[in-house]
């Protein structure tokens, strides 16, 4: 018995002792984890390159370095689509445009909203974790609405350009300003509105205010410190390359902005950084000249800032054409291009190696050009220019296209972007110019002959410049469009509405009516292994998945 | 008219704050009221002399400060365009205005009495149009429309209907303002519904037919969806109606206008 017993206290003994050794092993194994998820919780400049091996995160922009706003994610697909169904709404209390890309990673969402509010969400039910709001002097210059369109993620920050153009570095697990950095000054007209762009240790950021004549610029700060490690004018100052685009004095208030988010090449560490109109907006008279670098997409080396190509999609721009559409890194044909959708109405394909034209091909309805140079570039015509009296040229200021953001699909290798058929009456209205205060020269407004104004979504394949499918719009949207593995391509209304197609077709499969119209670009993630699309429309933002 | 600015204009009569202010109504005025101050199918004639919501240059000021609220006017610098114009510039705007003004009040060209007699009567106007809560729901409420669109305009809607549809008076810069587009639709059971639109988006519709009657349509469980430009008003020729009777239902819409 008492051997017996003896040996069940051994057993009961040795069981001890595995559950102790077992306890320990888990204490290990639970420090090991909790260190491994701090590591986590970093955004490495690794992950963000390789951000194609966690498809449940949305860690960049455009979803990834290429600029596709392409999820591999395919729980939701052709076959369920229309099935999804909304799962949490966060209001955020601003009024105005939601311009916001939101960012997910690791479960957790980081958005902005009107007036500089950045937040920190629970991806899964929406609830706030953290909200920040900028204390904006009572002058800013904003141009268009006091917007923004998302912020960067690296290490354990999240990164602000603001209205009143300081950048800005808050901590990503409790919203904390980190640093503060003013970059221009927002009396003259400066201001932030971009999702800046991290590439390595640099965070990429982009001026706003080609209405306010201010001397474009693409910054790049340290993560760490916010100290500028470069910065790149977009007008050419004298001495530089570029310059003499410009009539006498009018480079110092040239414009050219750079207001949307570009790519990044790591293969070639280039980053792609398209631009905005020369200033005035709407008059070329006191600004002879090719006006460089405006309207042009920028080849810059990510290290320093420095030049490698560019190309210029519109010449002496007056019809405030800015070029500043994401431009999308693909991979077709054994060439490694770049393909803009510009605003002035062409689909433009380019050798990112070089910069060299492909091709050129209108996608909407275009008045102002008839005629190719030498490169293939499309040329204004002599009747596009902006009269005393007004004429009509087509598109209209607005654009085909404009900031929202598009997608290419690997799957159909089609390029999908939100287009207008609109034409506007330009007239010229010359104004001096006064720092700080709006500076168009022009008058534009919709040619009441083109009634009514018409929106697309339209598929273009890029190897040929073939408009493959379309989709109309009850009326223009200014939704941006993503594409997922499901088969599937999203994008919203001007009335309201969240809509998921076909990617092959454009047959609306699915949609939800969500109260305000959208200006903002969807993307997708997962969370426990479940998969949600999110938008924002009104002042709100929507997150939806299957049932 | 409590808490107007009693501010004079510091730039009236100057030529050059004139030419100045030009440009800044072009900018930023013109999209409603036209590129001479006309005024056109959003806003009203402003080379009028006489101004519905503004007696002096002061109110003008406050006027064009502040926009008028439930009208499509906004206030200075909220349509999203700009941080809007300064002090300074809205007074050169003023000046201009004041210096494109027909001084001269044109003497009414029409009989209001015998104008309201028609809108109520023979010319049939009321039978779609309300005016002061009196009339049809088809067409827009026209006790505004003397106040906010030239006699041209007006003549030009009732001559030829469909050359500009209606949009709502508010939200000039609304992408999808109702606009009074002819709707023929077949539903499911083969009803046939032909109305102006009240509202639309991709996904549905919602109609009112010649009978009043709002009509809630899914677009993909109809048998047929049509949309037109077309508008639902009958083309008023001058056999219908007159150049002179014409003349009259103007003039006493023009008397709602202004006061």
């Amino acid at each position: 018995m008492n051997r017996g017993g003896r040996k069940i206290l051994n057993r009961r003994e040795r069981r001890a002792k595995r559950r102790r050794s077992l306890r320990i092993a888990l204490l290990g194994l639970i420090v090991l984890f909790s260190i491994l998820g701090r590591g986590l919780a970093q955004v490495t400049p690794d992950r963000l390159a390789n951000s194609a091996k966690e498809p449940q995160n949305w860690m960049t922009y455009s979803g990834d370095y290429s600029g596709k706003r392409y999820s591999a994610l395919d729980q939701i697909s052709v076959i369920n689509a229309n099935g999804l169904v909304p799962k949490w709404v966060y209001q955020t209390a601003a009024t105005g445009k939601l311009e916001t890309t939101p960012l997910v990673v690791d479960g957790i969402m980081y958005a902005t909203a009107q007036d500089d509010r950045a937040f920190a969400l629970d991806a899964r039910t929406g609830r706030p974790i953290w909200m920040y709001q900028r204390q904006l002097p009572g002058d800013i210059r904003p141009c268009c609405g006091r917007v923004n369109r998302g912020m960067a993620i690296l290490g354990d920050k999240v990164f602000l350009g603001t209205l009143d153009a300081h950048v800005i570095a808050l901590d990503a697990k409790t919203g904390n300003v980190v640093w503060d950095i003013p970059a221009a000054d927002y009396r003259t007209g400066n201001s932030f509105t971009v999702a800046p762009l991290a590439v390595k240790n640099l965070i990429v950021i982009g001026i706003s205010g080609g209405e306010y004549g201010v001397r474009g610029f693409i910054d790049a700060y340290d993560a760490d410190t916010g100290a500028r490690k470069w910065r790149f004018y977009t007008v050419p100052g004298p001495g530089e390359a570029g310059h003499d685009t410009w009539e006498g004095n009018s480079w110092k208030v040239g414009g050219a902005p750079a207001w949307n988010t570009g790519t990044y090449d790591p293969a070639t560490n280039q980053i792609f950084w398209p631009t905005g109109n020369p200033a005035p907006s709407n008059r070329g008279a006191g600004r002879a000249g090719d006006n460089l670098y405006s309207n042009s997409l920028l080849a810059l080396d990510a290290d320093t800032g420095k030049l490698n190509w560019y190309f210029q999609f519109t010449k002496h721009d007056e019809h405030d054409w800015d070029a500043t559409q994401v431009p999308i890194m693909v991979d077709a044909g054994g060439k490694k291009l770049i393909a803009q959708a510009d605003r002035n109405g062409f689909f433009y394909v380019l050798d990112r190696t070089t910069g060299k034209l492909i091709s050129a091909t209108a996608y909407g309805k275009t008045t102002w050009s008839d005629s190719k140079d030498a490169e293939g570039r499309p040329v204004a015509n002599k009747q596009a220019s902006p009269t005393l009296e007004g004429h009509t040229v087509c598109p209209g200021a607005l654009g085909t296209t404009n900031f929202m953001a598009p997608t290419y699909d690997p799957q159909t290798n089609l390029f999908y972007v939100t287009a207008r058929d609109q034409c506007d009456i330009f007239s010229t209205a010359p104004q001096p110019y006064e720092p700080g205060h709006a500076f168009y020269g022009s008058a534009y407004f919709p040619s009441e002959e083109a009634r009514p104004y018409l929106g697309f979504l339209k598929a273009i394949d890029p190897t040929t410049g073939e408009i493959k499918q379309s989709f109309q719009h009850a009326s223009p949207t200014w939704s941006g469009v993503l594409s997922t593995a499901g088969g599937l391509v999203f994008s919203g209304d001007a009335e309201g509405n969240f809509i998921a197609f076909d990617a092959k077709s454009l047959k609306p499969l699915w949609h939800f009516q969500m109260g305000g119209a959208v200006y903002a670009a969807p993307i997708a993630f997962a969370v426990d292994g479940k998969e949600y699309v999110a938008i924002a429309a009104g002042s709100a933002i929507y997150a939806f998945g299957l049932p | 008219m409590a808490g107007v600015c009693q501010g004079q204009n510091p730039l009236a009569h100057d030529p050059k704050a004139a030419k100045a202010g030009e440009y800044e109504f072009r900018i930023n005025c013109a999209l409603c009221h036209g590129l001479g101050a006309k005024g056109g199918g959003r806003g009203p004639d402003l080379t009028r002399a006489v101004k519905k919501h503004t007696h002096n240059d002061a109110e003008m000021f406050q006027v064009i400060s502040n926009g008028i609220p439930g009208t499509a006017m906004p206030a200075n610098g909220t349509n999203g365009q700009g941080v809007g114009m300064t002090d300074r510039e809205i007074w050169q705007i003023i000046t201009y205005i004041r210096s494109q003004e027909v001084k001269a009040p044109a003497k009414p060209v029409g009989n209001a009495a015998h104008g309201k007699e028609l809108f109520y009567g023979d010319a049939n106007c009321s039978l779609c149009h309300m005016v002061q809560g009196k009339g049809g729901r088809l067409g827009p409420d026209l006790s505004g429309v003397g106040g906010s669109r030239t006699s041209e305009a007006i003549i030009d809607s009732v001559r030829n209907p469909s050359r500009r549809l209606a949009w709502g008076l508010t939200e000039a810069t609304k992408e999808f303002p109702q606009e009074y587009e002819t709707v023929t639709a077949v539903t499911a059971d083969g009803k046939q519904i032909k109305g102006v639109t009240l509202n639309e988006d991709s996904f549905t519709v919602q109609v009112m037919d010649s009978s009043e009657r709002i009509h809630l349509l899914e677009k993909d469980q109809l048998k047929s969806f049509q949309k037109s430009r077309e508008s639902m008003m009958p083309k008023y020729t001058a056999e219908i109606l007159s150049d002179k009777d014409l003349n009259d239902i103007v003039a006493f819409l023009a008397s709602l206008g202004a006061k």
